[in-house]
């Protein structure tokens, strides 16, 4: 097996940086955290750092009228650190998210945004009729969209084809934590995808994360299992990792799977 | 004047502007977004965008989600 060659012959190359872009905004960080769930702003600030996070999603909703001095969002998760990707939760139809999304444009100047059109409330499963009707919507109204979607490949294709700026198929329902439940279609939607493709919903664990890495996705969105772990910012830590590692092994090409064992060690010279 | 105010009927006096509105309800321009009568009133324009008896206000801000 051991090739003659010089001991430094086989260091590393110098690692190019690693980075993805999604509607021409370039990113280091292929994790993406939400900001809800968490106990307070602050540790959700410092989770988001934890996590290494350049982008968190964020929702609209109306302001506190009888208290105006709540905590905001923006008083701790900066928009001068963070870049804001604001979101549809809570919209039920395409008009719902064009005029939400339209409030948050104004709000901060963003026109990246994640477009999510749920259905039931036990499943929170994307409608993607719907969705696909928001989305060429949104598209139309000038917005960079980033869609939440079922991890079906033929939509997939149909969101893509009708301008989605990023394809962000669920592993399991959201807040579920089951991890991604259907590898081969996750691997059939990153191998067609023109565009970024992200695992959003259903990561639980460090693991989860990794797995959506390595099959080829660009990046991951979590909030749940960052902000209902027991310590969310060790969980955003090891978050950050699984991402890299999975990155990583993706990149480096894992080994063949093999039905039976091959040994490590040789078996020639045996004494 | 009378406003439909994030859902509920509210009643003000001296107030004539969104910019007005704001700072009645003691909040920071910079934060948040508003929409009147389901139209969004850019910021830089609050001081000339003029209310008018029933006007539906929404009046927005980010909060923490997925």
């Amino acid at each position: 097996m051991n090739a003659h060659v010089s001991p430094e012959s086989a260091a590393p190359a110098a690692e190019a940086e690693e980075t993805w872009t999604v509607a021409g905004r370039t990113f280091r960080s292929r994790l993406i955290v939400g900001t809800g769930k968490y106990k307070d702003y602050a540790t959700n600030a410092a989770a988001a750092r934890a996590a290494g996070a350049e982008i968190v999603t964020v929702a609209v909703r109306r302001v506190n009228l009888t208290d105006p001095n709540q905590p905001l969002l923006v008083d701790y998760v900066k928009p001068s650190e963070f870049t804001y990707l604001p979101n549809t939760a809570g919209c039920f139809t395409g008009e719902d998210a064009v005029r939400t999304l339209r409030l948050a444009r104004e709000a901060g100047g963003w026109d990246l945004v994640k477009l999510e059109v749920l259905s039931d409330p036990k499943t929170l499963y994307p409608d993607m009729e719907e969705t696909l009707r928001s989305l060429k919507l949104l598209v139309s109204d000038g917005f960079q969209v980033m869609v939440y979607c079922s991890d079906d490949p033929v939509y997939a294709r149909k969101l893509e084809e009708a301008g989605a700026v990023a394809i962000m198929p669920l592993g399991a329902p959201i807040g579920s934590g089951l991890g991604i439940q259907n590898r081969v279609n996750l691997r059939i939607i990153v191998e067609n995808a023109g565009v970024p493709v992200l695992v959003d919903a259903g990561v639980g664990t460090a693991s989860d994360a990794a797995i959506g890495m390595e099959l080829g996705c660009d990046a991951i969105l979590m909030n749940t299992a960052i902000a209902e772990a027991k310590d969310p910012i060790r969980m955003a830590k090891a978050m950050k990792h699984a991402v890299i590692a999975g990155r990583e092994a993706y990149l480096a090409g894992r080994m063949q799977k093999r039905l039976y064992a091959d040994p490590s060690s040789p078996l020639g010279g045996l004494i | 004047m009378r406003l439909l105010l994030n859902g509920e009927d509210r009643q003000f006096d001296g107030v004539a502007s969104i910019a007005d509105l704001v700072a009645a309800l003691g909040l920071d321009a910079r934060k948040v977004a508003v929409e009147r009568n389901l139209e969004i009133a850019p910021r830089s324009l609050y001081a000339d965008t003029a209310l008018a008896d029933g006007d539906r206000i929404e009046i927005v801000t980010f909060i923490g989600g997925g």
